[in-house]
């Protein structure tokens, strides 16, 4: 003890000494952010078995988000499966190797460090999870491994650098389509809104939908939260009903949301709920029963959609599946992963460089969920769809363009 | 003034679920001086011996009163077995040795069942949550006013079931022979073991009551909300171990109190005044409560002396 | 690692040397054993990243061993600790990322501002456990647990519910200023403070509590005093590491800092031993690896195709398992109350020679 004292006085000065100088010569080396410039590719010379190409994939299957990131390594795995069955790319087969994140961001860039070094990827699949995405991003980036995110919505992800892409819209879209909807075709005036405090795709379609939904001349009653996991919402839903709101939006997912429709009805509560894109899953009617009809949700696709991609991915999901019917998420892992092919495919050589260019190239692709075109920011630029739920099925009611 | 009521009937719709699992915390703690960190995933597995059993059934057998009955009883025997089986083989030979290594045991298991059963092999059910189904058909029993209030058949069936189990556990508890043995194991096991008390087959027998509790709290707790997810222990477990220990960690009313409280008060945080602050409000109150009476309300102060 | 051979130094020694400079000796020899380690790693990101989680959790699991296993209090909220120092040193350095000191070259005031980060994190990580050491006063054995259990959930919350701490997303874009040298220099200075901690009378008086509270008090241990210093030493080491963290991870977010990422740092104490600190660093060492190398067992049994993508999730079910079998075969842990030192070569002629 009587050591430490002197040792923490020296510190102390250290500190003091540092602080001072610090805030004089801001000018001098101002402007000047960390030696951030993307490293030379490594990941150029071919991996150590000569007649694969190796992707790597990295995914919540355990942890809060375990559902969605088995969704989207069932929809990857679809993907590659035809891929290989039609002669897989250049010649060699396609093998993904997909590690857990335990739903961690910290776990995420553990896992996607290892794929990079040890397991020498070219290309990068994942995360649902924002937060898990942007740690990745930055692993990706600094190493020159292109990396596409099914689904993570929010804008940060993209602004990593050049290697980052995503192939669904991002939060700041949805909200607005929400808003727009619930406005100009719903006619509602007053709107309550519960989101999920846990998760970032929440707090950001929120905060878009609170926004135009004023400015569009509508009035937020009052904003409630839950945390992710939670199962009973009826205290946030008693409170709501006090404000007598004529819609609720409910941006989370659907394991959470179908709960909160039954209790919704329980209380009484008989105004229509909204949501996005995670609300799409076969679960939220198992969840919800009779509870959901009526709401609306916003989406990239809709499976009433007689286009033949579609179709056959639905039957070839619940072929591989158990009769599982794929959800937003699988559809979007599975789109990544063919944007994902394609780019090898026409890529000359599977360097970073190469692949990055390749994919930032892609243009009118026939995605299940969309048709995707990736745009200066490298984010897909989709028009969504806006989703009536009826009867244990969500069918189509109008698009609304970006 | 009804949306007060109503919220009172939340709070205490979750109060007496927390209760009951908050007694499996407290009994276990009363024998072993052991936080049982696997209770709440032995509950959750409760809930899934329930659900598949629920289908097994069948949807018409299900919603019959010996339907109901014959879940619970699958449930709850099947958790006194696992909780049996957790004891002999995780804790019993760890007994003699430094508390904190059962502890490790029950971490140990508790990761093991709430990881495993996030796998989609073999019977594991996977990580999505599922509808749990309407074992009891729902129906309106109350109405006040303009539907302002509801109360639903559920609810009542629920907290009379919650009751009944925890007037059976008093009874066990303080008047029968088994009761009798378990607290003296509980005041002190050496000097019980002394005085003829099989102690080990009374840990054994309470581990399985409480196990047997968590599963039926499991049920009525997927009955209210409708789904079952391999988490689901992880999220009571740590809201009824609190509540154990505000109302006194090794007391079996002050459990049932201290639950109750916990329930309400995190019912009326989210319902007047931010619903983002209610886990942040219902640690507080712990930690208030811990400081104004340091043994829980109703625990007694160890006088810890040599 | 360079660690705990050189922490055996001061230990026993009195020799020559000035007592004042005796307690930086150690330092200055772990200085070029560090630079050496960076220098060979520079090239494998993976090693480094690895090699930084590995020690981070030693540090947090040292630091925790101060009041867990030296002091015999419970704390199940070491978790939250390490929220405060990675949130605070998270956004330090992100307000201080444009900054330069013009003296230095880049690198080198990258590190000092790294530095001034960590240490703002540390402090006020220790001004927590300063707050939360102080019910000890009326609170014993597991009704503390639950406050320190209560604290970390509490930081949580708040950390979820604050605008500038990035809510759910959490922080991102904190500069990677961390390095190998810089982790495991932190890792060398809290074993030696946890070292010397535990041979001072200091240390003794620590132990007294931990064995017999009521007995302690009765010969004129300051136990309230005693017991809240272990609990700003130990939550100080506990924002480095969580500042640390921040910088190589380099996002952070509330859900790296739950309950169950405390409970990780108990089992790493009790299965190391409690009180045992190279007890915990083995423990630290080999529970972080662990899952890395099921991960890579697992590769090498179902290499490609379907089996391949559902082994990664065995790995949690396997590690819960694995914890229970390791306790069962070794309740004391890995060490007991002893160190590296009074184990290896007495393991085989004298078994048992315990302390108790």
């Amino acid at each position: 003890m009587r050591r430490l004292a002197p040792m923490l006085l020296a510190a102390l000065a250290v500190l003091a000494v540092a602080c001072e100088k610090k805030t004089q010569p801001t000018g001098e080396g101002g402007g000047q952010p960390a030696a951030q410039v993307p490293a030379v590719a490594q990941g150029g010379g071919t991996p150590a078995g000569d007649d694969v190409i190796v992707l790597g994939e990295v995914g919540a299957l355990t942890g809060g988000q375990a559902t969605f990131g088995i969704s989207s390594r069932n929809g990857i795995a679809l993907a590659l499966k035809e891929a290989n069955a039609a002669g897989g790319v250049k010649g060699k087969k396609l093998v993904v190797r997909v590690y857990d994140d335990q739903s961690k961001p910290e776990e995420a860039a553990q896992a996607v460090t290892r794929l990079i070094t040890q397991d020498k990827v070219v290309l990068i699949l994942g995360e649902v999870a924002s937060s898990s995405s942007l740690a990745m991003a930055e692993k990706a980036q600094a190493a020159g491994v292109p990396m596409i995110t099914p689904s993570s919505t929010n804008p940060t992800v993209t602004e990593k650098g050049d290697f980052i892409f995503r192939v669904c819209f991002i939060d700041p879209f949805q909200g607005f389509v929400m808003a727009k909807f619930a406005r100009e075709n719903l006619k509602l005036n007053k709107v309550a809104v519960l989101q999920d405090n846990k998760s970032a795709y929440s707090i950001g379609l929120t905060e878009v939908f609170r926004q135009k939904f004023a400015e569009l001349g509508g009035k937020i009653t009052v904003t409630e939260s839950y945390s992710q996991g939670d199962t009973d919402y009826r205290a946030q839903l008693t409170a709501i009903k006090k404000t007598q709101p004529e819609g609720i939006y409910v941006p989370g997912y659907y394991s959470e949301v179908g709960v909160i429709a039954r209790q919704a009805r329980e209380l009484g509560l008989k105004v229509p709920l909204m949501g996005g894109d995670g609300w799409d899953s076969e679960k939220l009617f198992e969840l919800g029963g009779s509870a959901i009809d009526g709401s609306y949700f916003s989406n990239h696709y809709s499976p009433d959609n007689p286009d033949e991609l579609v179709k056959k991915f639905i039957a070839d999901y619940k072929a591989d599946y158990n009769g599982a019917v794929p959800d937003a998420l699988a559809a979007l892992a599975y789109d990544a992963a063919r944007v994902a092919i394609d780019a090898l495919k026409r890529a000359p050589d599977t360097s970073g460089p190469a692949l990055r260019d390749a994919i930032a190239q892609t243009k009118n692709f026939p995605g299940v969920a969309g048709v995707i075109t990736l745009d200066a920011k490298r984010n897909a630029v989709k028009s969504a769809v806006v989703l009536k739920v009826a009867d244990g099925k969500a069918s189509y009611v109008t698009t609304i363009a970006p | 003034m009804s949306q007060l009521l109503q919220h009172l009937i939340n709070g205490l719709a979750s109060g007496t679920i927390y209760a009951l699992v908050a007694l499996g915390y407290t009994m276990v703690y009363g024998v072993l001086k052991l936080i049982n960190f696997a209770h709440g995933d032995v509950m959750m597995v409760g809930v899934y011996m329930g659900y598949a059993t629920a289908f097994a059934l069948g949807r018409e057998a299900q919603r019959s009163l010996w339907g109901v009955v014959i879940i619970f009883a699958v449930a709850m025997g099947g958790c006194a077995l696992l909780g049996f089986l957790i004891e002999r083989f995780a804790y019993r030979p760890l007994r003699e040795k430094p508390r904190l290594t059962a502890l490790i045991t029950a971490i140990g298991i508790s990761f093991a069942l709430s990881y495993g059963f996030q796998l989609d092999i073999g019977f594991l059910p996977g990580a999505s949550p599922r509808a749990f189904p309407e074992v009891i058909v729902p129906t309106e029993w109350f109405i006040i006013g303009d539907r302002d209030v509801v109360v639903w058949n559920w609810q009542v069936i629920s907290f009379l079931i919650a009751v009944t189990l925890m007037v059976t556990l008093q009874f066990l508890v303080y008047r029968t022979r088994f009761g009798k043995a378990m607290r003296a194991v509980s005041w002190d096991h050496r000097t019980a073991a002394l005085m003829g008390i099989p102690t080990d087959r009374i840990i054994a027998l309470t581990f399985m009551l409480s196990s047997a509790l968590a599963a039926g709290a499991g049920l009525l707790y997927a009955i209210k909300d409708t789904s079952v997810s391999p988490l689901m222990g992880l999220y009571v477990g740590l809201k009824a171990f609190v509540a154990a220990v505000i109302g006194g960690i090794g007391n079996v009313p002050g459990a049932v109190v201290g639950a109750l409280l916990l329930g309400l008060v995190e019912e009326f945080v989210v319902g007047y005044a931010a619903s983002t602050w209610r886990d942040a409000v219902a640690f507080g109150f712990l930690i208030l409560v811990l400081l104004v009476k340091p043994g829980g309300l109703f625990g007694r102060v160890a006088a810890e002396k040599v | 690692m360079a660690t705990p051979g050189a922490t055996t130094l001061p230990d026993d020694m009195a020799g020559p040397i000035p007592p004042a400079l005796r307690g930086l000796l150690p330092v200055l020899l772990a200085l070029p054993v560090l630079a050496l380690a960076e220098w060979t790693l520079g090239a494998s990101p993976f090693a480094t990243y690895l090699l930084s989680v590995v020690g981070v959790n030693i540090i947090l699991a040292v630091s925790l061993n101060i009041v867990n296993g030296m002091t015999g209090q419970f704390s199940i909220g070491h978790a939250g600790f390490m929220a405060v120092g990675a949130y605070i040193a998270g956004v330090t350095s992100l307000s201080l990322k444009e900054v330069a000191l013009s003296f230095l070259p880049v690198a080198a005031s990258d590190q000092v501002l790294f530095v001034v980060a960590l240490l703002a994190g540390g402090v006020c990580a220790a001004l927590c456990g300063f707050l939360v050491g102080l019910p000890s006063l009326r609170l014993r054995g597991d009704y503390l647990a639950i406050v320190t259990l209560g604290f970390g959930e509490i930081i949580r919350v708040f950390v979820q519910n604050t605008e500038a701490f990035g809510r759910a997303l959490g922080l991102s874009g904190i500069p990677q200023y961390s390095s190998v040298a810089m982790v495991y220099f932190w890792v060398f200075l809290v074993v030696l403070v946890a070292r010397r901690i535990a041979g001072s009378s200091h240390g003794r008086s620590l132990w007294a509590i931990r064995e017999d509270e009521v007995a302690a008090e009765a010969m004129g241990v300051d136990t309230t005093g005693y017991k809240v210093r272990a609990f700003v030493i130990s939550s100080f080491f506990a924002g480095i590491a969580g500042g640390l963290f921040a910088h190589f991870v380099p996002i952070i977010n509330p859900g790296s800092f739950t309950f169950v990422k405390s409970m990780e740092i108990v089992v790493m104490v009790v299965l190391g031993g409690l009180g045992s600190t190279t007890g915990a660093i083995v423990a630290a060492i080999f529970l972080t690896l662990l899952p890395e190398g099921l991960r890579s067992v697992f590769g090498y049994l179902g290499a490609e195709g379907s089996l391949a993508q559902k082994v990664d999730q065995i790995r949690m079910p396997v590690y819960g398992v694995l914890l229970v079998v390791l306790m069962l075969a070794r309740p004391q842990g890995l060490f007991g109350t002893k160190e590296l030192w009074d184990v290896l070569p007495r393991w085989l002629p004298r078994k048992k020679k315990g302390l108790s």
